[in-house]
Order: structure tokens, then C-alpha cells, then sequence
């Protein structure tokens, strides 16, 4: 291969943050016109290094060269009128405006002082069609599937003349099928000479794409490599920097014993059944499975299962009684655990110590209340004893809950559910966001709460996580349950296809 | 750690430091801008502010103010925004004062009664903001004020229709029947020729009730809770439309009590008198105090004390309105210093942690070694 001039070089970089060295000299040349792949753990340093790159952050020391000649960038914007543009996971849209309006929304074409939409429509369709990806500038943006958000997004950034496209974790939000599409059209823009990086922790995916991989962990540059020398395998080890942990459980063991039974359950949201006629049971010592894109009903599910939201129809009965009236509060004294998506957004009380997070949820039990009045001894030592036998890294239990990394507050939640002993635990996306080791143990606490007869609900959008622990999968599209399916012989390629209708209705 | 938390006790005590230093920068230029010299008005201040008389003053005054904003404080707790303290006190008080005067009753039982008719009228029109806030949605802060307004109306109506005391003679005074002796309260000491109110017994059993009642329980936990993270206490099984009710009809059963101090110290009858805008005042007491009891009783004593003191300038020509000034400076700087020092303080807290951590991490290795 010819050596070509660097698109973007990265030298040195280092960023600290209280406490926390998020890169620490790290080195990253990616060549013109290649698909450059960065992958690590979550927290391994990627993000800082993109938002670094982007402007959006100012590295401690280092420096960063785009096409040879050296940068300091301030803000995104100086990023941007240096051709780098940044596809952010999370997107950043308004669903209320056109395809048209977001694209343009912050570099508006005006002629004397007018909005001139017309030539940026035509310049859309060029753009999203030159790579094959036609997008129709007027559709509203909340009428648009996942992927074609997402190719929103990629034509903004292009619209305002980027030549290298920062990716970040692009395929998190997207099923198999999706997948495919997006890396046609990513193949498609290296050909017209725009240089890609991607960031990622789906090494299959990276393997597949990459021109060549760049691998961080713990904040620091391991090697880079290319896709061709190395396996899925050897490429996680160096990303973890020891052996793997998978999410099988081993041996069944389901029961007869029903926990939860669920019969057409219904939740209207306006006009629409978000979910509609829901019907299934959890056995104890099972663990079932959602599988579904985002946005299908898995939250209208969870929040009637908790008493957040009443149900419009159905009945929903724990252990042979009904509870479908029943408050949140009394869910929770009789044994139903739940693990939310949001876990500081639901699950904590961010500036508060620790062992008032411990009691959340369980404030009204033993130890942590005698009556009316809160047992600070009884919370403090049940922390104590939460966080050894969980592993949170804490200084203590009056640590307030913002001092702790993601993994360490999802560590403290699931032990906090876990130790309760529910009947029935209901766990969204349990292991989101948080790294190896941290996943490693709550898949493991998982399965031994299982082998002690819990019922668990565990809704993921990580395919191998539902795959390898669930006992029976169902899978939700536009609020049914359109497919039960066996999770030892069910393959991540169809589950995909489930979940996106593109295979309808059948049973294993 | 100790080291740390002597840090974050250094930070925290910056909050009230500044914004006392700020709050007088700021009176001092508007003095200077009006022509007036600071150092004088202060120093005349701070003398006349100092006589035992004054202090006893200051005290009198301070516990409205700290009844009142422990009223605001507990809704505050759970970002429920009490408004309404001011309607509910004055209808409490015209009530209790009314219900006061109508029974005899045995002194202590007396004192008793008159209380909890304040306490019951006060938490009552706060409950038709609670249930319009649960039932229809309606905002707290809205439906409190147009309360206050409705409030004053009908007070001022009942008041001279229906509570009055007959005229006797020419006399024009409207206030309701004064309240037998059983009814009163005797001064605990005389200082300087001015009675210290034995009230100040009772706030002080009820800012520890509320100290109590906010850090010790469970329903305070849930309060916290709701406050700090209301997706998060729904969650864990808060009922939010029941925290609202019962916080507000606390919150309105506090302010309830607002004018007893006046009434059984000094006035022993609703008269128009009777302080008013102490509800209003209570709200900025609570901002200041941080919402917790220590902190309210701190800023009621400062504010009572600037009313005391600020009656000096009016007798050296400046005018004492100078002093709203202070007070508002102090607010606002409180408010502004306490997110600022909140921020450094976890900053220090997340050091702290990710070094403990970093520190558990090493022995784990050095065992697993």
C-alpha cells in the first residue's frame, strides 16, 4: 500500500479529570481516505480521545496535526472549519423538524437575512444519494427508523463540508440488518476519498469494516493493528488485557413454580397501544428474555410490571395474587427487584451517601427503617457488607454515589436488588455502559440468584447478553410479543430479523 | 480523609463568609451612592444593634421568621414550592386569634387549642393548592400566590363582617375579641425594658421536630428523596401525588404558627397590626438558611437583627431601606456561593474516591498475587 499524508495525527495526548487520567500519552495517525478503527472498553479512554479530536475537550498536553499542518482546536466549531465532523451515539436531533430543517439547523443558507431552503434540499439529495443512501428531506425526522436517523445525521455532518467523520459507537443503536446498510454506505464514502473513525467496542463489526485498528485500554494507545493479523479473539484480550468472561448460564433451572404471570397486558399511550395484549409467565429459576429495538414497548412493559404506569388492560399476578392494582411500594415489599435502564436517572440519588442509595426502593424494610424512623446503622452496615461482597470500589458507605464510576454505581444497584432476595427482578439493560470485569460479575450474580430460584425479566439490547442468559426469549415489535424463541439454538443474525419485522411470527 | 473532609468543611463555611462579605461591599456602595458614609452607618449600626434591648429585639423578631421558613423549607426539601405561606398564616392567625377569644379554657390547654386551630387553618388552605396540584396539575407556585391574593380577601371580610369585636363606644380599632389571660404567653425575661416572648421555647422544639422529622424518617427520607430525584423515589415506591398532600399540609400547618409568637407575646388579638409579609420573608430565610433548620434559625436571627439595627439610620438621615439591599445582596450570594462550593465540594469527594479506589485496587492485586 502507498503511504499517504496523515489525515489526522494525535501525539502525546493526555487528559486528566479529578482523579481519573482519561488518556495518558496517547498516539493515534489515521491515513487519508481509510476506515480507521478505535476500540477499547467502555471507559478505556475512546470518547475523551474523540471529544478531543472534535474541540469539544482541550487535551492537558499533546498535540493534534490535521493534514500535516498542527491545530488547536477551541471549540467544534474550529473542528469543523477544519473538515472534521462527529457522529455523536446519541443523536442530536429536533423529531419536530424535517429532514431538510435538521440538516441545515446551525448553518442555515440565507439570502438577506431569508432562510433559502431550496438549493440545501437539492444539495441533501446529492449528498445522501452520492453514497447511496437516499434520504427524502422532507420527511419528518420522528417518522424515520433508527438507521435513517442515523444517516441524518452522517448527511449534516457531510453537508458541512466534512472530510473526516468521527463515528462514535455508530452501531450500539442498531440491529444486524441495520448494520449492513450502514457499513455499505461507509464503504462508499471511503471510496469518494473521506476518511472514517470508528469507534467501537463490536469487534466482529470492526474486523469487518476496518482498514486498521487502534486498540486503547485504560487510557493508553496498546498497539495499532491491522484487521487482516488478527482474530475477534486476540484483539478483545488486548483490549481487556487478560481472559474473557461469556454470558452463558449453564445447566436449566427452570421450575414449575410460576412467579409471575402476565395475561394481555396493555398499556395506551395517547391513541396508540405502546404494548399491546403482552402474555407470558416466569417461572422460579427462569429467566426470560425481551428482545426488541428500542422504543418497541420494553419501557411501558417495565413500568406497568413496577406499578410506574397503569395498565389499560390486562392483569398482571405475582405468585398466584393479583397485583395489578397494586402501588409501586407494595411491588416492592413483596419481592419485585428492578434494575433500571436509567440507572442515575431512576436508580440513584447522585449527591447522596451511599447507604441512603442502598435503602432506595427497600426504605420501608429491614434493616434500613425500625417504623417510622430510618435505621442509619442498619443501612450503613448492610452497604458495608454490599459493598465486600460486591466488589463496589468505594472509600465507604457515606461516600456520596456521584463520586463512583458508572460500573461501580451499577455494581451497588444490582447488589443492592440482589440483596433483598426478590421473588422476581426485573433488569433493564443491566450491564449498559459499564466495563468487562463489571459485566463479568453481574452476569455471575445473575446466574446464582437464578440457581436460588429469582424470576428474572431481563430486557437488553446486547443480543449475546439475552442469547447466553436467558432460559426463553421472547421478541417485542411495536408493542407485541411477536416471537418466542429458544435461546440455545436462536442466532443473533435472527433475532435481528425479528426485531425488525423482517421475519414475522413464528414459535421454536 | 480527614484531610478532606477538613477541606470540604473550610469550603462550605466560604458560603456564608461571602456572601455576608459581598452583602455589605454591595450596601456600602449604594450608601456611598446616595452620599451617605458606610463606615458611619454601619458602625452606628452595629452599636445600637448590640444593646442587650436590641439582641432581645432581634430575637422577638427572628422566630416568625424562622417559623416561617421552616414552613418553606420542608417544601422546598422536595422542589415543592410553597408560595402560599404568607395566606396561610394570616388566615391561621385571624382564625386562631378569633377561636381564641371565643372558649375558656385552662392555660396551658388554652395555648394549646389556639395552636392547633392555627396549625388545622393553615395546613387547610394549603391543601386546596395540593389537591389542585393532583388533581388538575395545576402549579404550586401559581395556585399558592392567587391563594395568597383570595387570602387577604377574605380575611379582610370575615375580619370586619363577622370576627370583630362589637364597637365599644367610638372606638374604631378592627381587630377581633382579645383572648383571655389563659391564653397568653409571659415574657421569659425582661431585658433592657424589652420582654423576650417565651414562644421562642416552642420553635425551638419545632425546629428540631422538623430537623427530626426531615433527616430521621422515613417519610423525610422519601421527602429527600423526591427532592434530590423524583423519577428515582418513584422508583423506589414514593407515592409522588401522596408526598405532595402531606408536604404541603406540613408545610401549611407550619405556617399555621407563624403568627403566634405575636399573638400570644404582645397582641393577644388579631388586629392589622399584626406583622405582615413574614410568608414572603420566610421564603428567602429558607434560601438562605440552606433549608435546614440550623441554617434557617441562622438567617431569621440575621435578618431580624438587620431590622433591629437598620432603625438607627432613620435617626442619622440615612434611609433603612439601604438594608433591603443587604438582604437581597445575601440571597442572591448564598444561592450563588452555595453551587459554586457544592460543585468544588464533589469535585474533592470524586478525588477522594477515585484515590481510595485506586488504593483498594492495589491490595486487590497485591492478594490476588
Amino acid at each position: 500500500m502507498v503511504e499517504r499524508a496523515a489525515a489526522v495525527e494525535l501525539k502525546g495526548i493526555t487528559k486528566t479529570f479529578p482523579g481519573v487520567i482519561a488518556n495518558d500519552d496517547v498516539n493515534l495517525t489515521v491515513r487519508r481516505g481509510e476506515i480507521h478503527a478505535v476500540v477499547g472498553e467502555n471507559g478505556a479512554g475512546k470518547s475523551t480521545l474523540m471529544k478531543i479530536l472534535y474541540g469539544m475537550l482541550r487535551p492537558d498536553s499533546g498535540s493534534i496535526s490535521v493534514d500535516g499542518s498542527e491545530v488547536h482546536f477551541r471549540t467544534p466549531k474550529d473542528a469543523i472549519a477544519s473538515g472534521i465532523g462527529m457522529v455523536h451515539q446519541h443523536f442530536m436531533l429536533a423529531t419536530n423538524f424535517t429532514v431538510l430543517e435538521n440538516v441545515v439547523l446551525g448553518s442555515e443558507p440565507s439570502h438577506a437575512g431569508v432562510i433559502d431552503l431550496g438549493a440545501a434540499r437539492e444539495r441533501i439529495r446529492e449528498l445522501s444519494e452520492s453514497y447511496g443512501a437516499a434520504l427524502d428531506p422532507d420527511r419528518l425526522t420522528e417518522d424515520l427508523a433508527v438507521g435513517e436517523r442515523q444517516r441524518v445525521e452522517i448527511v449534516k455532518v457531510l453537508y458541512r463540508g466534512a472530510q473526516i467523520l468521527i463515528l462514535d459507537e455508530p452501531t450500539a443503536v442498531l440491529v444486524p440488518q441495520e448494520v449492513e446498510e450502514l457499513f455499505r454506505h461507509l464503504r462508499e464514502l471511503k471510496a469518494q476519498g473521506v476518511t472514517i473513525i470508528f469507534i467501537s467496542h463490536k469487534l466482529d463489526e470492526v474486523l469487518e469494516i476496518a482498514d486498521s485498528i487502534t486498540v486503547i485500554r485504560a487510557g493508553r494507545t496498546v498497539t495499532t493493528v491491522d484487521p487482516a493479523d488478527v482474530t475477534a479473539r486476540q484483539l478483545a484480550e488486548l483490549m481487556v488485557g487478560s481472559e474473557l468472561p461469556t454470558p452463558e448460564t449453564r445447566e436449566s433451572t427452570v421450575t414449575d413454580e410460576v412467579v409471575l404471570s402476565v395475561r394481555g397486558l396493555g398499556v395506551l399511550v395517547g391513541e396508540r397501544w405502546a404494548l399491546k395484549d403482552a402474555t407470558f409467565d416466569i417461572h422460579k429459576g427462569e429467566i426470560v428474555g425481551i428482545a426488541g429495538v428500542e422504543g418497541n414497548g420494553q419501557r411501558e412493559l417495565v413500568e406497568a410490571l413496577m406499578g410506574l404506569r397503569k395498565p389499560d388492560a390486562g392483569t398482571i399476578s405475582l405468585a398466584g395474587t393479583d397485583v395489578t392494582q397494586w402501588p409501586t411500594r407494595q411491588r416492592r415489599e413483596n419481592g419485585i427487584g428492578y434494575i433500571p435502564e436509567d440507572r442515575q436517572g431512576r436508580g440513584l440519588l447522585l449527591p447522596s451517601p451511599l447507604w441512603e442509595n442502598t435503602m432506595l426502593g427497600h426504605q420501608t424494610l429491614y434493616p434500613f427503617s425500625r417504623g417510622p424512623w430510618v435505621n442509619k446503622r442498619g443501612a450503613r452496615e448492610q452497604t458495608e457488607h454490599l459493598i465486600s461482597e460486591y466488589h463496589v470500589m468505594t472509600p465507604g458507605p457515606d461516600t456520596p454515589a456521584l463520586a463512583l464510576s458508572g460500573g461501580n454505581q451499577q455494581k451497588l444497584i444490582v447488589g443492592r436488588e440482589m440483596t433483598a432476595w426478590p421473588k422476581l427482578l426485573i433488569a433493564a439493560q443491566p450491564t449498559r455502559g459499564i466495563d468487562v470485569g463489571a459485566q463479568a460479575a453481574v452476569w455471575e450474580q445473575i446466574r446464582e440468584a437464578r440457581a436460588a430460584g429469582l424470576a428474572l425479566l431481563l430486557i437488553s439490547a446486547d443480543l449475546e447478553e439475552l442469547i447466553g442468559l436467558s432460559d426463553t426469549l421472547y421478541v417485542i415489535l411495536r408493542g407485541s410479543l411477536v416471537a418466542k424463541l429458544d435461546p440455545a439454538t436462536v442466532t443473533p443474525q435472527e433475532l435481528g430479523s425479528y426485531m425488525t419485522g423482517a421475519q414475522e411470527a413464528a414459535s421454536a | 480523609m480527614s484531610g478532606t473532609k477538613l477541606r470540604i468543611a473550610l469550603l462550605w463555611l466560604l458560603v456564608p463568609v461571602s456572601a455576608i462579605v459581598l452583602a455589605f461591599a454591595v450596601s456600602s456602595i449604594a450608601l456611598l451612592a446616595i452620599g451617605a458614609d458606610p463606615v458611619a452607618a454601619f458602625s452606628s449600626m452595629a452599636s445600637y444593634g448590640m444593646k442587650p434591648s436590641s439582641l432581645v429585639s432581634t430575637i422577638n423578631r427572628a422566630v416568625p421568621l424562622f417559623v416561617a421558613g421552616l414552613a418553606v423549607a420542608i417544601g422546598f426539601k422536595m422542589n415543592l414550592f410553597n408560595i402560599g405561606v404568607e395566606g396561610q398564616y394570616r388566615l391561621a392567625t385571624l382564625f386562631a386569634a378569633a377561636a381564641g377569644a371565643a372558649v375558656t379554657l385552662p392555660a396551658p390547654l388554652h395555648i394549646v387549642f389556639i395552636m392547633l386551630v392555627g396549625m388545622v387553618t393553615g395546613a387547610a388552605w394549603a391543601s386546596i393548592a395540593a389537591i389542585l396540584k393532583v388533581k388538575r396539575g395545576v402549579h404550586e407556585v401559581v395556585s399558592t400566590i392567587m391563594l395568597n391574593s383570595i387570602a387577604t380577601g377574605l380575611g379582610a371580610y370575615l375580619l370586619s363582617n363577622h370576627l370583630r369585636k362589637p364597637a365599644v363606644g367610638s372606638e374604631l380599632l378592627i381587630a377581633t375579641p382579645p383572648i383571655p389571660k389563659s391564653g397568653w404567653l409571659p415574657a421569659l425575661a425582661v431585658i433592657g425594658g424589652e420582654e423576650l416572648r417565651s414562644f421562642l421555647l416552642i420553635a425551638v422544639v419545632l425546629g428540631i421536630a422538623v430537623y427530626m422529622l426531615i433527616w430521621r424518617t422515613r417519610f423525610g427520607y422519601d421527602l429527600r428523596a423526591s427532592g434530590i430525584n423524583p423519577d428515582a423515589a418513584r422508583a423506589s415506591g414514593v407515592d409522588p401525588d401522596r408526598m405532595v398532600m402531606r408536604t404541603m399540609l406540613i408545610s401549611g400547618g407550619i405556617a399555621g404558627l407563624i403568627g403566634m409568637s405575636d399573638l400570644f407575646g404582645f397582641f393577644h388579638a388579631y388586629t392589622l397590626d399584626l406583622p405582615t409579609g413574614l410568608g414572603f420573608e420566610g421564603i428567602a430565610v429558607a434560601l438562605v438558611g440552606l433549608n435546614h433548620p440550623v441554617g434557617v434559625a441562622i438567617a431569621a436571627l440575621l435578618f431580624g437583627w438587620l431590622d433591629r439595627a437598620s432603625q438607627i439610620l432613620d435617626l442619622e438621615g440615612i434611609p433603612k431601606e439601604v438594608i433591603t439591599i443587604t438582604k437581597g445582596v445575601t440571597i442572591l450570594s448564598v444561592v450563588i456561593a452555595y453551587e459554586v462550593v457544592k460543585r468544588l465540594v464533589q469535585a474533592q469527594q470524586i478525588k477522594a474516591a477515585a484515590e481510595a479506589t485506586r488504593e483498594l485496587e492495589v491490595q486487590e492485586e497485591a492478594v490476588a498475587a
